[in-house]
């Protein structure tokens, strides 16, 4: 089903925040709305977006390569993206990732043999103050986890796994 | 201590609408809607408001740039906080979301745009979300919507994430990231006020700067003068963070020194080590040296250029003695290598020459020839960028090398 | 009239229209500024920073707002301390421009120093080599030595096919965004884009067919390094090995002004072949612009009629004698044919009193004589657009019909099939006849108006009834219109020729309609007839007794002129030598002239100036030709730019 039968009424309530003649501004929230099903924007997603807003397919690709946020490949169910920018550098945040890396038993960039995890670095997230600090992103949206230990986050993905499991 | 913008830290439940209205909410927004458009711009003209998102342009004089025969107009809320060090934008949102919005509203009833927007960095995904039940509240409480508080104004807030681009905090990216195109920078002239989002005359601000507007109004120009010095008046937030024993965010008047903020407000600096350097305006900050001059020098727009910096958005990361320069400019190529839009040659080019420097030099494989060149390369992105992304990337870089020449003779 | 502006560039005064670009007025002046990014036909965007210059502005006096003076009366100017990108700075008056003072020159040094770090720089087996804007500015301006460390040079895919047409060299592309928005705003089908961001922007399409679009070619001409080449040209000459012949495009009845490129070629035997079509300016007709049809189109074709089966003597003895005996030889042609050759044919036809035919699908040509000036349509006007297919048809004026669209022009599509001219217009209808009904009332309420038709008389006469400012037929072929022009008559219908003495010249497939019908045929054709009437071998057979074939040359290969579908007539010059022994057709056709008794001239200015008011020194014309040649390959336009035949009461 295409997202534009899926969800007609939020569909709408998006595009009524732009002028009609603009409606092209939609496409960011519409690619958040495709990365729902399968945590990343598929194929049909792109021509589906790209129909509703009289955009070429192109123009899609060239906006989601823009974005980090933004994924048109398959990775884990969450995305643990932990910051390393100067902020939390300078308070520990590299050993941080490099002791929860070990942990995991992934590098950054790579995904736990389940599935459920990808590990990733990412630049300041705006919570310098707390680190070490991450944020998960996963189809459902992005949530930060402040002040964070290696305890505690594996724990967290204790949760996730869960979670994961009750869904199926 | 007194808080203009961080009120809920004295008052609880502060962004829950009930309460916010029991606090004065809106009366600053009601006294507006009763004033002529031209003397809400006035008042906050007078009262000295700079920009908060970094440049620390006047806002009622931005206001006033309005190009009044071209509409509609609109006011864009810059809620991408993206620059490394800097966070009092999102503690304003999630635990002052109304006093934000209602200075949202009084520049855009002082503009007369219908329709605002908080362009949010796309990390703030549950910050918008909240944002959004809150404008509902603010709507139901008849505060939005059409003929706002019996008057024949009216006004629709919406939010609108952008998804992983420092660049869209740039207003003209940030724009063209709103139009639903890659976020890349215009070319400027027209600035906003003359064509600005839909090529309309768009008002651009920071959360920070918005959030300020309400107090001006109720307390009149005076009243916010009454902090501040005279060039740089009221109060501002100043988030505090890196080698420190408590980061985080401190509203204190302008004026106020680096020492206060650093060794009164945020307790000093940890394990016993001495602080070497400081990042006044984040990543892209000059590397200011951390001498008894610097931390008795006012946190001003006018006073941190003399010790080799800017205020900008008052982002300050603090350097202790145990930290390299090399490493730490590393740090920041690496920020900017991967936040370059691409757009322009200079920085796309300069900043990955610049990262693949910064990287042999930190990893001891570096000549002093690669030191000479790096700052060679830095000084000429200098001045041709198309926006200042390209030239924030040299600031650290360039300072780094010249006021720490120890950190590179290795 | 446009208010003029003048300022000073390197001490030079020039005065420029308002509005204008630095750039621009520096290019008037004879001072080129280094560009990539800007292209005259495209908003400026500022964004390869290599057209940066010094620019002072007069200071005024803020309270009294009187330029301020300096000591000995000049006045003052401000200087910033950065240097300002040309290509985006409008002129104001009293400005003073730099460009080759030491800090300009150093700012387009290190702007080439940064492109120059991870470009592969390998000119010698680059296309582009020799007309590349990159290697022009290294070669005059570029550092022996990199001071970037070799090893750290970007690597990036070499050989991408964006399509069957067009090839990406990634390493080579410099990011200037000249083919995303030459697709986007120009063309308006947005299939190329940049991929990722920062040092990682990279041209790409996803679109599916990828670079799908009629106007392609075109990117590889304004890029401004080999970064796209075309397949057809790939590796196949060095530009400067060359020579360039003007012409004008064959393909359709645009008449879009081009360049034969060509060359001595191993591959073709040693043959001097076309190696590819280039444009040539013409703001009236096609800009700097050429279609994808007209740019690949195959000018070396091997099918080809290379002698007469018998000497040309008795081959022209044979068709005169067969057309004298005839009594009522038809003679038939189709718009492939120069204005030269038609008049020719017309002469003859009329002085033996037989009919002269031409072949189009199309009707209505008497009805286009007229007025057909398609012009620069904009605000106020209105166009209709009606039947075919104009996107595959006539490519440029499709872009045209886009772009008076742009300008404020009303526009009503009627096509059965949908198109790709829908989604510029303001009225789509899917009936011809409600189009028709349409257009009368928004013509009702319009200055200019325009009507493009595709289809038969009946549909013409509707459109004629529509009492256009101007009807264009949008005909199959490049000279149609010079046929209706010469008073040739429409046929579409060739059972007319069954059992008659036919004299054909045209396309293979007119002359093999012919020879199916008719006794006997006289062909004069350019291509091997026998190629499309492959199958009939028992034809080719006997030919000799049905036909007699005389070989006449490709337009590469001859003089003449064409006159547009708008009415332009434009001159082409022959660019190779002809193939085996054919012979211009004017030369042909007064050759058996002089046999059957009447005499017709052998040389096409003189033919030209028989039939025509105009003289080939007319259509020599350049005085009102703006040069805006900034970057990227495309001929200037040294040949004329053509005449519009007057519109006719
Ligand atoms: C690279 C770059 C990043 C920026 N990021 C931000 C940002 O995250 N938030 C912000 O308010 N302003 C940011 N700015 C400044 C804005 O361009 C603009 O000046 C500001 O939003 C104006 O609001 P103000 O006058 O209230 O400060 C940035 C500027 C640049 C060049
Ligand atoms: S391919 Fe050529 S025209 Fe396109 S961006 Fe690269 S250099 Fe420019
Ligand atoms: S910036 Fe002027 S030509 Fe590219």
């Amino acid at each position: 089903m295409s997202l534009a039968e899926k969800y007609p009424q939020e569909i709408e309530k998006i595009l009524a925040k732009y002028p009609p003649e603009h409606k092209r501004s939609a496409v960011m929230a519409l690619l958040y709305m495709a990365m729902r099903e399968e945590g990343y924007i598929t194929k049909a997603d792109k021509a589906d977006i790209a129909n509703m807003l009289d955009m070429t397919t192109t123009e899609i690709s060239a906006i989601i390569g823009f974005y980090t946020l933004y994924h048109d490949e398959k990775a884990g169910q969450y995305r643990l993206q932990v910051c390393t920018d100067i902020g939390c550098a300078l308070r520990g945040a590299d050993q941080y990732l490099a002791e929860l890396s070990e942990k995991l038993n992934v590098k950054p960039g790579e995904t736990t043999a389940d599935g459920l995890v990808t590990l990733e670095e990412v630049k300041c997230l705006a919570a310098c103050d707390k680190a070490p600090m991450f944020q998960v992103q996963s189809g459902k949206g992005i949530k930060y986890h402040e002040e964070m230990t290696v305890d505690a986050t594996l724990e967290l993905i204790e949760e996730l796994r869960k979670d994961a499991k009750e869904a199926k | 201590m007194f808080y203009m913008l961080l009120r809920h830290r004295d008052i609880e439940n502060l962004n829950q609408i009930d309460t916010f209205l029991k606090e004065d909410g809106f009366e600053g927004f009601k006294k507006a809607l009763k004033m002529d458009t031209t003397d809400v711009t006035n008042e906050v003209k007078e009262a000295g408001l700079r920009g908060r998102g970094g440049a620390g342009f006047p806002a009622g004089v931005k206001w006033s740039f309005m190009d009044n025969n071209n509409w509609p107009h609109y006011v864009v809320a810059n809620a991408d906080e993206s620059e490394p060090g800097t966070f009092k934008d999102r503690e304003i949102m999630e635990s002052n979301p109304f006093q934000f919005l209602e200075g949202l509203a009084i520049a855009s009833y002082a503009v007369g745009a219908n329709a605002a927007y908080i362009y949010l960095r796309g990390e703030f995904w549950e910050v918008a979300h909240f944002l959004d039940e809150k404008i509902e509240e603010m709507e139901k409480a008849g505060f939005l919507g059409d003929n706002i508080q019996g008057t024949d104004y009216s006004l629709n807030i919406y939010t609108h994430l952008g998804a992983g681009a420092y660049i869209c905090g740039e207003e003209t990216a940030l724009l063209e990231s709103m139009e639903g195109k890659r976020g890349q920078p215009r070319v400027r002239p027209p600035f906003p006020p003359s064509q600005g989002l839909y090529d309309k005359p768009t008002v651009v601000n920071n959360v920070e700067t918005l959030t300020s507007v309400p107090y001006i109004i109720n307390k009149g120009a005076d009243g916010y003068r009454k902090f501040g010095t005279e060039k740089s008046p009221g109060t501002k937030i100043f988030s505090l963070s890196g080698n420190v024993n408590k980061p985080g965010n401190y509203e204190l008047p302008l004026g106020s020194t680096f020492r206060e903020l650093i060794f009164e407000h945020g307790g000093g600096i940890p394990d016993g080590k001495s602080i070497k350097a400081i990042m006044p305006a984040g990543a892209s900050s000059s590397m200011v040296v951390a001498n008894d001059e610097a931390l008795d020098t006012q946190l001003t727009y006018e006073d941190v250029p003399n010790v080799g910096g800017d205020l900008g958005s008052a982002s300050v990361i603090v350097v202790d003695d145990s930290i390299s320069l090399d490493w730490l400019i590393n740090k920041t190529m690496d920020f900017f290598h991967h936040e370059s839009c691409g757009k322009c040659t200079p920085c796309r080019e300069g900043s990955y020459w610049m990262k693949k420097l910064t990287e042999r030099i930190h990893s001891g494989e570096g000549t002093e020839e690669d030191v000479a060149l790096l700052k060679d390369v830095a000084t000429q992105v200098r001045g041709k960028t198309l926006c200042a992304l390209g030239e924030f990337s040299t600031m650290a870089v360039v300072t780094s090398i010249e006021r720490f020449p120890e950190d590179f003779a290795k | 009239m446009t208010k003029e502006v003048t300022l000073t560039i390197d001490g030079k005064e020039v005065s420029v229209p308002a509005g204008s670009l630095v750039v621009d007025a520096a290019k008037k002046a004879g001072i080129d500024i280094p560009v990539f990014c800007y292209h005259p036909k495209m908003e400026p965007v500022g964004m390869c920073r290599q057209c940066l210059v010094e620019i002072g502005r007069p200071a005024f006096d803020r309270a009294t707002g009187e330029a301020v003076l300096e000591e000995d009366g000049s006045p003052k100017i401000n200087w910033g301390w950065k240097l300002e990108t040309s290509c985006t700075n409008p002129v104001s008056d009293g400005m003073v421009v730099k460009t080759q003072s030491e800090k300009a020159v150093k700012g387009q040094n290190d702007m080439l120093e940064f492109q120059l770090t991870s470009h592969p720089l390998d000119c010698p087996v680059c296309d582009k080599g020799g007309e590349c804007l990159l290697q022009d500015l290294t070669l005059a301006h570029g550092s022996a030595e990199s001071r970037f460390s070799f090893d750290e040079k970007r690597h990036a895919e070499k050989k991408v096919a964006l399509s069957d047409d067009i090839w990406l060299d990634r390493e080579r592309c410099i990011q200037c965004g000249r083919c995303v928005r030459f697709q986007s705003e120009v063309v308006g089908e947005a299939v190329l884009g940049f991929e990722e961001r920062g040092s990682h922007t990279q041209i790409m399409t996803t679109s599916d067919p990828g670079f799908d679009s009629n106007f392609s070619g075109n990117t590889t001409d304004i890029c401004p390094v080999g970064a796209l080449t075309t397949a057809q040209f790939r590796f196949g000459a060095r530009p400067w090995e060359m020579e360039a012949t003007a012409s004008i495009c064959g393909e359709c009845p645009v008449g879009c002004n081009t360049v034969l490129n060509t060359r001595r070629d191993v591959k073709s035997g040693g043959k001097i072949v076309v190696k590819r079509v280039m444009p040539r300016q013409n703001e009236a007709v096609n800009e700097t612009w050429l279609c994808d049809k007209g740019r690949f189109a195959n000018h070396n074709t091997d099918n080809r009629l290379l002698a007469p089966s018998t000497e040309w003597t008795d081959a022209i003895a044979s068709a005169a004698q067969k057309l004298s005996a005839a009594d009522e030889p038809v003679f038939v042609v189709d718009g492939s044919l120069s204005n030269e050759d038609l008049y020719n044919i017309k002469s003859l036809a009329d002085e033996v009193g037989a009919k002269a035919l031409c072949y189009s699908e199309a009707g209505g040509g008497a009805l286009t004589t007229k007025s057909a000036s398609y012009g620069k349509s904009g605000a106020g006007d209105a166009i209709l657009v009606i039947g075919g297919n104009l996107y595959a048809e006539a490519p440029i004026f499709w872009l045209r019909a886009k772009q008076a669209v742009e300008r404020g022009a009303k526009l009503i599509v009627a096509t059965e099939a949908e198109t790709r001219l829908d989604a510029f217009a303001t009225t789509v209808v899917r009936d011809l006849k409600k189009g028709l009904e349409v257009a009368e009332e928004i013509f009702a309420k319009a200055e200019n108006t325009v009507v493009l038709y595709s289809g038969d008389d009946a549909l013409a006469q509707f459109c004629a009834a529509l009492n256009p400012t101007s009807l264009i037929g949008v005909w199959e072929d490049a000279n149609t219109q010079g046929a209706w022009e010469m008073g040739y008559e429409a046929v579409s219908d060739l059972s007319a020729l069954k059992g008659k003495t036919v004299y054909v010249a045209g396309k293979s497939s007119l002359v093999a309609a012919a020879l199916e019908s008719a006794e006997f045929t006289v062909i004069q054709a350019s291509e091997e007839a026998n190629l499309v009437v492959g199958q009939t071998v028992s034809i080719m057979e006997t030919s000799e007794s049905v036909c007699v074939m005389l070989p006449s040359r490709t337009i590469a290969e001859s003089d003449g002129t064409f006159t547009s579908a708008e009415r332009r007539v434009q001159r082409f010059f022959s660019a190779v030598l002809p193939m085996g022994d054919s012979l211009p057709g004017y030369v042909i056709t007064a050759q058996i002239a002089e046999k059957m008794g009447v005499t017709l001239d052998i040389d096409a200015e003189d033919i030209f100036s028989a039939f025509s008011d105009l003289s080939y020194a007319d259509l020599a014309n350049i005085s009102v030709e703006e040069s805006l040649l900034i970057g990227g390959t495309c001929y200037e336009n040294e040949q004329g730019l053509g005449v519009m035949l007057p519109a006719k009461a």
